[in-house]
This record gives C-alpha cells, structure tokens and sequence, in this order.
C-alpha cells in the first residue's frame, strides 16, 4: 500500500512534467496539423538553459531559493520561447502548403539540428546540478516503508495545476485563445476574417516551448541532471501522453501526460524498470489502432 | 527597378537583417555565449562571447544578402522540383549511373586505392543500400519510415545469431535475414498502416526503439548492451579469407595462387555490397515499372483516389513496406558479417535519421541521388575529423534547406514509368 | 423502361447530431443518366461519399444489380466497391495524381486487371509473357480514352500541368479505365466555361451510348443537367423532394421553392454557371 502510494505520487509528477510539454505538441497540431517533431528539443534547451541560470546564480551566491527558482524560470521561459518562434519562422512557416512530408521532414532536420548543435556547445557530458530545493514531507510511515512527498514533487505538481487553469483562461477567455481556436477551425477563413493567421501560430509555437520551458526547469530540480539527450526520449513520451489524451484537446494532453507518468512508475515499480519505456511505446501503438481519437479527442471525419 | 528604389531596398534589407541579428543575439546569447563546466561536482559557467559576436554578425550579413538580392537572382527554386523527363532527355543521368557504376566496379583494382579508401566506399554502400531500400517505403510509397533502423537490426542479429547458434553460413542466412526483416515489417505495418502520415512516422520511430529497448535488455539471447561477437566472416563460394585455413579446407589465396593479403577479404566484401546494392537498384528500377510500383506511387499522390479506383490500400503499403524491411534486412546481415560484431549501438534512432537524410537530400524517389547524398554524408566527414562533431548539426541543417528549397531533394527528377512513343502521339 | 442498375432505399446518414441524408429512396437505371442536384449542402456529395464507400451510412440498404448477381454496397469496403461492385467516381475537388503522367493516370486505373496478370508481381518480375500483353491491352485502352477526351498528344505530361479542364476530363476519362458498370460524377462541369460545358454534355451522353452504363450526376450547371439526364432526383436539407424527368421537376412547385425561397410560379430552377 504504502509502496503503491509512493509510486503513484512519482507517476504523477513525471506525468505533469509529460503533460506540460505534450501541451505543445497538441496545441501546435491543433492549429496547423504537424507533429512538431522538435518540440521534445525544445524542452530540452530549456532545461539547459535552467542548468546555466542556476549555475550563474550559485556563483553570485544568490541563496534565497524562491527567489532563485523565479528567475531561471523566467530566463528560461524568454529564451525557450525565443527557440520556438525562430523553429517556427525557420523551419515551417515556409513549408505551409508544401507537400505532406515536408513539414514533418523540416521537423525531424529541426530536431537532429537542435540535439546536435546543443551538444556540440555544451559538451556531451550529463551535467550534474547541486540540489537546489531538498527535504519534503513524510505523509505516511510504517515499519519498513515511508512514502514522502518531497518539496519539488509539490512545487512541481501546483507549478503544473496553476499553468493548467491559467492556460485553459486563456484559451477560453482572450482574444489571443478566440483567435487560436478560430485558427484551429479554418486557418484560411481565419485569415479572411483578419485574424493574424501567422502571429497566432507564432504565438501558439511561442506558448508550447514557454511551457516546455517550465517543464524543462522542473526535471532539472528534479533530477539533477541533465544531458542533451532528454528531448528525444521526453518528446516521444509527451508525444504519446498527447495522442493518448485525444491530440488537440488540452485537457487531453493533461491527462494523457498523467497516465503515462504512472504506467511508467508502476510499470517500473511492480514489473521491469528496463522495459518501462516499451509500456509508452506498446500504449501509444494501440492507442493509435483502437482509438486514434484519443481518449477525449473529436472524430475527424475525412474530408473527401 | 529604379534608381530611387535601391536605397529603400537597402534600408528595408538593413532592417530585416538587424531584426535577425537580435533574434540570433537572443538564441545565441545563452547557448553559445555561457556554457557550464563540471569542477568537481560543481557546474561552472564560462564564457565565450566571441563566438556570439561571428555568429550574431554571419546572420546579419546573411539575411542582408538575402533581402537585397531579389529570390530571382537566387537559385531557381521549386520550379524544376516537379519536373518530368521528356523523351530523349535522360541522357545526362543516364551516362552519370553509367560512370558510377563502372568506376564502383573498378575501384578496388584502381592503383589509387588502399584499404582506407576501400573501406569507406564500403560503408557508402552500406548507406547507398539502406537508401535504396527506404526509397521504395518512402520515395515511392510516400510512407515516412523512421523506424528503417529496426529492420537493419533485425537483419543484422538474424544473421549473427543464426550463424552462431546453427552454424549457417552468410549466404544461407541472407534470404533468412531479409524474410525475418519483411515478416517484421509485415507485422508492424499491419496494424498501423491505416494511420495518418505522420502518426505513421512516429509509430515507426517508436518500434525502432522498442527493438532496441528488447535489443539492450534481452541478454541472454542478444548479448545485452555488450553485443555478439566472433559472427563468421562470409566466404567466396567456401573458399575463406584466412591465412592458414582449416584442415581439409582450402583457402581464397591458395585456390587463386596468390600471396595472403587482407586486402582480398575488404575487396571481396566491397564487391559483395556493390552486388547487393545493384540487386537492390535493379528491382526498385523493374518494380517501379510494374502495377504494383505505380500503385506505390499514386498512394503517395492521392490516397483517397487510390481507393476510388479499386485499389487495396493496406495491401499496396504493406508490400511496400515488407520490401524496404528486407533490403534492410539484407544490408543488416552484410554489416553483421563485414564487422563481426554488433551491438544495440549500431541501432540507434541517429542511424534511422542518417538513412531519411540519404533518401529527403537525394530526391525521394530518386536513384542517383542517394548515391550522390550517401556519398556526401559518409566521405565529407572523413574529410577532416573536426568535421565530424558537426556532421549530425549539418545533416539537420540541410534536411530543413532541402525541404525550403527543393522539396523534392537535389535531384529530383521522375522518369514516367511508362511512355506513348512519339509516333503513337503524332498518330493522333 | 431500361433495367435498374442501383437501388438506394431509405439512406439515412448522421453525423453526430446532423443528418446529412434522411431516408432517401431513388434508383438509376443502367444506360441513362440520373442526375441529384439540390441547392448547397443537401446532401448529394455525402450520398456519393455513401455510395463508394467512403462514408458507411448510418441507415439504408444500397443494392447495385450487377450481371453476376445483387450486390449490397453498405457492406463493402470502400475500394472493394471500386474493385468487385464497379462503382467508379470523381471528385468535387479533382483528384488526379499530379505528378505521374497523363497516362501512368490511365495505367493505374487498370491496377487490378494488371495486378492478376502480372501474377501479383511475381510473374511480372521473371518476364512473363501474359503481363506484356496486359500492359499492352492496357495502353490501347488507355490510348483509346486519350483520343476521346483529346489529350493523346499530352499523354506523357505530368497529370497535374493540365489546364483545369483537361484534367476534368482526364478524371472522368481514368474512372472509365476502371471499366465499371456505374460512373459517379461529382460536378464535372464546375469551372468550365460554357464552350466546355457544352463538349461535356456530348461527352457524356456518348459515354452512355457506347458504353451502356449508368451514370450518376451531382450537378450545378442545369444546362448540363436540363441537357442530358434521363431522370432527375432533387434533394434539399438530405430529403428528396422531387423527382422525374427534366420537364417533370423544373415544373415542381417544390423544386421552385427550395432553389428560390419564395413561392412564385413560373421561375425555373437558375441557371448555376
């Protein structure tokens, strides 16, 4: 029981950090209908960019630990975001209408590149980072076995739950969100009716890696460490969380996000932790066969 | 263009620029310009904003040069992509795989040639094959595979372990390798080649990991991360390429008379690939030809006409699919048997990239195009070893230029599969 | 009376909480051409989309009389009914393969005769002889429909380099390739000028004398559909509110009202070019 309660809080937070960036990948095929391959490479240089800033900060001897989490998010959510509008700009804003292959191919170029030029400049190495938040909170102790729930697992899932409802407000209620959903219908009647067609999906790229950012900054607390290799594995399984979850619907990406979290926690709990990633892989292709749809995704009827 | 228009043109050029160099300014600033480096257990961040400086001011003059002069002037872009040989207009490609051809097969003969150059032209074969293979998956089939890897691995360890443990030689294993490869992809493809394009490709990306996952994790009947070893080393018709052969056997250099040289063994194995590689070729070129072929390519066209017109779908993917899985299979016992060793790293997701970037910078659907792009990614960074830390950051590269600037790839040019002759035309 | 070719009996599709079609009845007989016409949005795409299999509909039994015997169309899959049914079609957005040539169009039309000749390409692959003279047969057929619809000389351009029209008529010529027993044409005539609505309409009605098939025709032009159908069913909001001859439902109150909104009496339904 208390090893089941152990793991189901871990699912969870790796489940939230999933969620984060498969936000992106849902938001970004909403809008434009790619899989924007890169987008687990984004992630991943914010949390480069997390292990830089705090790095920078622990030489000015800057102790104060909110204070410090504060500010590499924001620096790391400005630079990410900066990544994803010149992906965006570069890679497959020329591309729109080109040939089905084309975008996914520039996307695949994008990611190779990112990985690459990324480990070209920071070193190959996994960059190990001084814990910054440490202790937490014993919820329940028995004789042999305490279930904890450590401060960056909170700080982790409430960072998560409060960018979920100011991410569905914003969707929901700003002109920037109308536009999108607008976007999201018919790009090209979008436009007709004088919506920015290209600075929305700019700011829809921007938004996506502003959140991989976030999730970047939170596994680098969370682990420790970080190495260039991150984005290819996180990007496939945020990939499946979105699939999973329905892609195109945000609740969706959450809630897929989670669920892969805690197949992968209890997977790796009760069964091997060598085949963990296979149980993301198997649920992704099956998913796909029985239920392409996603768990809360629409039908799409095809257009003949 | 007026006189009076240029300096607008320039300001407006200046401007666009300047707005892509603070853009570079911003993304260069933390990733080149800071970089960590681990002092005993604590990260230090250095400094090198020298290199934000070139790079910050390459993409100034960069984008300048491009805003000013007018895309006329540039390369004549996307009007050739989609372009059809008329009759009697093939000659220049034509005489181009004549020449590769022949100086492919000459090469090992050629007095330029040592074991170094021999065993580079090997691996560009090895390339050369595998994109050949992908070709009829994604070329023809506009079916985005970026699982091919998988299939090489299969190919592979089919033969390693088939070998090892029933004593079979190369070339009773080779058919069995590729059948292995096809039944793979069969069982793959089945399900999921009702997906949407792109939901395919990550499909297949996800089974390459898997092999690979199993690949790593199953030690006992893989060998784990370590590998197989000691995999027999293909013979010429039974004759082995050792210095002092077996009792009762009969080695290559004693049959023929000649002095033991290694060499003998890397040229018989460069000529093996070359063969396999021109089977490859060959079939690609026939089948293209045949009903089968066409269906493979006017899926890639329009699906739904497809169907409209009677034509099997999943079927049609499938087989192109279990094709492309069996050459790879075929490539992935020749790697087996030209190393005598493998292991899961030789099977990584870069090694699926590599064989896409052959097939997307080549021209999809194009023959000599992967060669040409085979070629370019195995000998430029053989070139200069510095070269080789940025090989993967430029294949990247290219792969979005290519598809910026000539979707189609370098040389994309398609040759109808059938043709009305002129007389045929004129009758009309 | 000629012999019914397709009978469609209360076909009703539902999307959701849309219905696209409502129980509609009607049937084509073989050598004559029905035409569904209907204002924007009544469901005449949708019961093309029905009847090749694209859509399975929610409701409704679809039976096409063929030489061999009945066959229920809703229960075969969509390529299926290109292939054994002979329901052959094109589309509202002209589907051609764009970058194959004007005849590899036509070659791939015939995949399934080819197919079994070439042995499931295992034949083919050795040289037998039986797949070149399929081949064979296939480019004369393929050259005769290049003659009919005047493209012979463009035979080896890429498809997708035609001028629009062309390549209307290219998609009519490759669903003929497919030999099949009934053609479905979704707005052929959209965007061609009057000169070339007028070639369509000879077009078609040679196609139904020579080859004594039936045909299908969703059609806006009302003088391509006035001209050539046999019979014409009218559909507004999935029902079917008239059907008849020409002369027949361009008197039917009905008729008047759906295309016009208003009750008068002596309007036609217009003339849609």
């Amino acid at each position: 029981m208390e090893y089941f309660l152990q793991q189901a809080i871990n699912g969870i937070t790796l489940g939230a950090i999933y969620g984060l960036v498969a936000i992106g990948y849902t938001m970004v095929y909403g809008i434009i209908g790619m899989i924007n391959f890169a987008h687990g490479e984004i992630y991943m240089i914010g949390a480069f960019v997390a292990v830089i800033a705090f790095s920078i900060l622990a030489m000015f001897g800057i102790a104060n630990v909110p204070l410090a989490i504060l500010i590499v998010l924001a620096v790391a959510v400005i630079f990410t975001s900066a990544y994803g509008w010149t992906v965006e700009r570069i890679a497959y804003r020329p591309l729109r209408g080109s040939f089905r292959l084309a975008p996914l191919i520039s996307a695949i170029g994008m990611s190779i590149f990112l990985q690459n030029y990324v480990q070209v400049l920071q070193g190959a190495r996994v960059k190990p980072l001084q814990p910054v938040v440490t202790g937490g909170l014993t919820i329940m102790r028995s004789d042999h076995f305490t279930v904890a729930l450590s401060y960056i697992q909170i700080l982790i899932i409430l960072t998560t739950v409060v960018l979920m409802i100011g991410f569905s407000l914003l969707i929901a209620r700003t002109a920037l969100g109308r536009a999108q959903r607008a976007c999201e219908q018919d790009l090209t009647m979008a436009a007709l009716l004088g919506i920015n067609v290209d600075r929305t999906i700019s700011l829809t790229f921007v938004l996506g890696a502003g959140l991989a950012a976030v999730a970047g900054v939170m596994v680098t607390l969370y682990y420790g460490v970080v190495d260039f290799y991150i984005g290819f594995q996180a990007g496939l399984k945020a990939f499946a969380a979105a699939v999973l979850g329905g892609i195109g619907s945000l609740p969706g990406a959450m809630l897929g996000g989670l669920l892969i979290g805690l197949v992968e926690a209890f997977w790796a709990a009760y069964f091997t932790v060598e085949y963990k990633d296979l149980a993301t892989f198997a649920i992704l292709i099956l998913v796909l066969i029985f239920r392409p749809t996603g768990l809360l995704g629409r039908p799409d009827v095809e257009k003949v | 263009m007026t006189e009076a228009a240029v300096p607008t043109r320039i300001a407006s050029a200046m401007k666009e620029a300047g707005l892509a160099a603070f853009v570079a300014l911003v993304l260069a600033m933390p990733m080149v310009g800071l970089y960590t480096v681990d002092e005993g257990g604590v990260l230090v961040v250095r400094t090198r904003f020298d290199w934000v400086l070139i790079g910050v001011l390459v993409v100034f003059a960069g984008r300048l040069a491009m805003a000013y002069w007018p895309a006329t002037l540039r390369i004549p872009a996307r009007r050739d992509a989609a372009h059809v040989a008329a009759d009697g207009h093939f000659n220049i490609l034509k005489f181009l795989g004549i020449a590769a051809i022949s100086l492919a097969v000459l090469l090992p003969v050629l007095p330029v040639t040592d074991r170094y150059v021999i065993d580079v032209a090997t691996t560009v074969l090895i390339y050369v094959m595998l994109g050949w293979g992908l070709n009829i998956v994604v070329g023809l089939a506009g079916l985005l595979d970026l699982g091919y890897v998988a299939f090489y691995a299969v190919g592979a360890y089919s033969f390693a372990l088939l070998a090892r443990n029933f004593g079979l030689n190369f070339w009773e294993c080779l058919p069995l390798a590729g059948a292995l490869a096809a039944l793979c992809g069969i069982l793959l493809g089945f399900p999921v080649l009702r997906l949407r394009g792109d939901y395919l490709a990550i499909v297949t990306l996800g089974f390459g990991e898997m092999i690979r996952i199993v690949l790593i994790n199953w030690q006992s009947f893989t060998g784990g991360p370590n590998g197989l070893t000691s995999i027999p080393r293909p013979s010429f018709f039974g004759l082995p390429f050792t210095r002092n052969p077996e009792e009762g056997e009969t080695a290559f250099h004693q049959f023929f008379g000649l002095e033991f040289a290694p060499y003998h063994r890397l040229a018989f194995l460069y000529y093996l690939i070359l063969a396999l590689a021109l089977v490859t070729n060959a079939f690609t070129m026939r089948i293209r030809r045949l009903p089968i072929g066409r269906a493979w390519e006017a899926l890639r066209e329009d699906e739904i006409a497809c169907r409209a017109l009677g034509i099997n779908p999943t079927n049609t993917k499938l087989t192109a699919f279990a094709i492309g899985a069996m050459f790879g299979g075929f490539a992935g016992s020749f790697f087996a048997a030209r190393q005598g060793f493998i292991s899961p790293e030789s099977f990584t997701f870069i090694e699926s990239a590599m064989i896409l970037a052959v097939v997307v910078l080549g021209g999809m659907g194009s023959q000599i195009g992967v060669v040409l792009a085979a070629t370019l990614l195995v000998v430029l960074p053989e070139l200069g070893r510095e070269f080789a830390e940025f090989r993967m950051v430029l294949f990247g590269a290219a792969m979005i230029a290519i598809m910026i600037w000539r979707p189609h790839g370098l040389l994309a040019r398609r040759d109808p599969s059938i043709v009305l002759p002129p007389a045929r035309r004129g009758a009309a | 009376m000629k012999p019914v070719l397709l009978e469609v009996e209360h076909l009703t599709m539902r999307f959701g909480g849309l219905i696209a079609v409502d129980d509609l009845s009607f049937a084509a007989r073989q050598g004559e051409i029905t035409a569904i016409i209907g204002p924007n949005g009544a469901g005449k795409t949708t019961v093309f989309n029905c009847l090749t299999g694209f859509y399975k509909p929610t409701v409704g039994r679809l039976t096409l009389h063929h030489p061999a015997g009945p066959l229920l169309l809703e229960q075969m899959e969509g390529f299926r009914i290109a292939a054994r049914a002979r329901v052959a079609r094109t589309f509202q957005n002209i589907r051609l393969f764009p970058r194959m040539t004007v005849l590899e169009n036509l070659i791939v039309a015939q995949h399934n005769v080819l197919m079994r000749a070439s042995g499931f390409t295992l034949g083919a692959l050795f040289g037998l002889p039986r797949y070149r003279h399929a081949e064979q047969d296939a480019l004369e057929r393929s050259c005769l429909w290049l003659e009919r619809i005047g493209l012979v000389t463009r035979a080896n351009d890429e498809a997708g380099s035609l001028p629009y029209g062309d390549q209307r008529r290219l998609e009519i010529a490759r669903a003929m390739c497919t030999d099949p027993v009934l053609l479905c044409l979704d707005e052929p005539a959209a965007g061609l000028n009057p000169r070339e609505s007028a070639e369509l309409n000879q077009f078609l009605t040679g196609i139904r004398e020579r080859e004594k098939i039936g045909i299908l025709l969703i059609e806006h032009d009302m003088s391509v559909v006035m001209g050539i159908s046999d019979h014409i069913v009218v559909l507004d909001y999935g029902k079917r509110i008239a059907s008849g001859s020409p002369g027949t439902v361009r008197r039917d109150p009905a008729v008047i009202r759906a295309y016009l909104g208003e009750p008068e009496s002596d309007a036609v339904p217009a003339e849609r070019t």
